[in-house]
């Protein structure tokens, strides 16, 4: 199954915006997850686990780390979806 | 010729929860510096508030026997009736003997059979799995379960990933026979893939070399473990109820391993818990003390809420191995925490 950027991007905005109470508007592809929006690594890891149901991917620990920016978790998941 | 066993074949339940509390209370503002850290970090980030560290005075076995009387005390049962004793702990400085023979010649019964079991923070609930089924089956009547960890020897005071969460405690419970079923069938496992996890590093053998790494910590994979904890824990849980026959809707309170408030309030919300299941919430003053958060939840609870006396709780542990082991309880009635 194969999923568009723009359609991980309003995902994610929608599961950022419930576990972390990050208004989605202010939710952008540059954005660092720990420095702009304040999204601990707790937090970080429900994202993860959200975002894995929602879209239907494996995200292993080690990878998390990685995933600095908004844009970096839209690019993991549309190719680990491929 | 065939051998002869009679099984007891009768229910088990907890008479009574005893524990103890080191004397030293450390506020995060103690521990923050060496962790380059902030008060509303550590709150942020586990719910803690303050911890108990042991002093020099207080060891695992001291702690263990404080625990053990107040439990003896309230259940009614003399030490001499006490057929097993089980200590759950990671942190007796002794590969042998064991912590429970200490522990039963201090209490004056030196002839009960007692050892050890290292389950780390899951220690508890396995030993109270163990101790029922030592009743049901008729190899003990009562049973004295202990959990205890003097973590502060064994934690590095600079390590942002637990220097802040792990700390000092005991808790006990006195174990007997019952009429009707006080203790619930025993959800427990492993996830052995995870072993390194929550591990501590170097070994012991290590030390023997002068260029070892330094004195063996507990270090721990915070995201691995929050992830484990919250997500696979809650089904374990939700499996204890519905093998003694409870649902959320029908369980009284809810006393987890203090692990972190952050997996306390995940699992609530994982498992459905509906607002009227009392949730112990201890880790916020007593941080995180493996083995024996779980009793020393269960006491301060009691304490908070004499009406849950009698009522039903779900106990789960989590911990390094990474192991788990859940049941559903009756709580000690309400003549025990006097």
């Amino acid at each position: 199954m194969s999923l568009s950027p723009d359609a991980v991007l309003a995902g994610l905005k929608e599961i950022v915006e419930e576990v972390a109470g990050i208004p989605a508007a202010s939710i952008e592809l540059g954005k660092n997850f720990t420095d702009d929006l304040d999204v601990d690594s707790l937090s970080m890891v429900e994202v993860v686990v959200a975002a894995e149901e929602r879209f239907g991917v494996k995200i292993p620990d080690d990878k998390v780390t990685e995933l600095a920016t908004v844009g970096d978790a839209v690019n993991f998941i549309v190719n680990a979806a491929k | 010729m065939a051998l002869k066993f009679t099984p007891k074949n009768r229910n088990s339940r907890i008479l009574a929860v005893g524990a103890y509390r080191p004397s030293r209370i450390i506020p995060n503002s103690d521990i923050v510096d060496r962790i380059d850290s902030s008060d509303e970090w550590i709150r942020e980030r586990s719910g803690i508030e303050s911890r108990r560290f042991a002093g020099p005075d207080e060891s695992v076995i001291s702690m263990s026997e404080a625990a053990s009387r107040q439990a003896l005390t309230r259940s009614g049962i003399s030490m001499a009736d006490v057929d097993a004793v089980i200590v759950a702990t990671i942190t007796y400085p002794f590969q042998t003997p064991s912590a429970a023979t200490e522990l039963i010649a201090l209490l004056g019964n030196p002839k009960a059979a007692a050892f050890d079991i290292s389950a780390a923070c899951a220690g508890f609930c396995y030993g109270v799995g163990m101790a029922s089924d030592l009743i049901r089956s008729g190899s003990a009547n009562y049973v004295l379960v202990v959990g205890v960890e003097k973590l502060s020897d064994f934690t590095d005071p600079e390590d942002r990933g637990t220097a802040f969460i792990f700390a000092d405690g005991a808790g006990a419970v006195i174990i007997g026979p019952s009429e009707t079923a006080g203790i619930g069938p025993t959800i427990w496992g492993s996830d052995a893939t995870n072993r390194d996890a929550i591990l501590m590093t170097p070994s012991w053998i290590d030390l023997k070399n002068p260029e070892s790494l330094g004195w063996p910590d507990i270090s721990m994979q915070g995201q691995t473990v929050f992830r484990w904890a919250v997500y696979q824990m809650a089904p374990i849980g939700l499996q204890a109820l519905a093998a003694a026959g409870l649902t959320p809707e029908t369980l009284d309170a809810f006393i987890p391993h203090q692990a972190n408030m952050r997996i306390i309030d995940s699992m609530a919300k994982s498992m459905k818990l509906p607002e009227t299941v009392a949730i112990a919430r201890d880790v916020k003053i007593s941080g995180n003390t493996s083995a024996a958060s779980v009793p020393i939840a269960m006491d301060s609870l009691l304490t908070e809420r004499p009406d849950l006396h009698g009522k039903t709780a779900l106990i789960i542990g989590f911990g390094a191995g990474l192991v788990y082991a859940a049941q559903a309880i009756e709580l000690p009635a309400a003549s025990s925490n006097k």
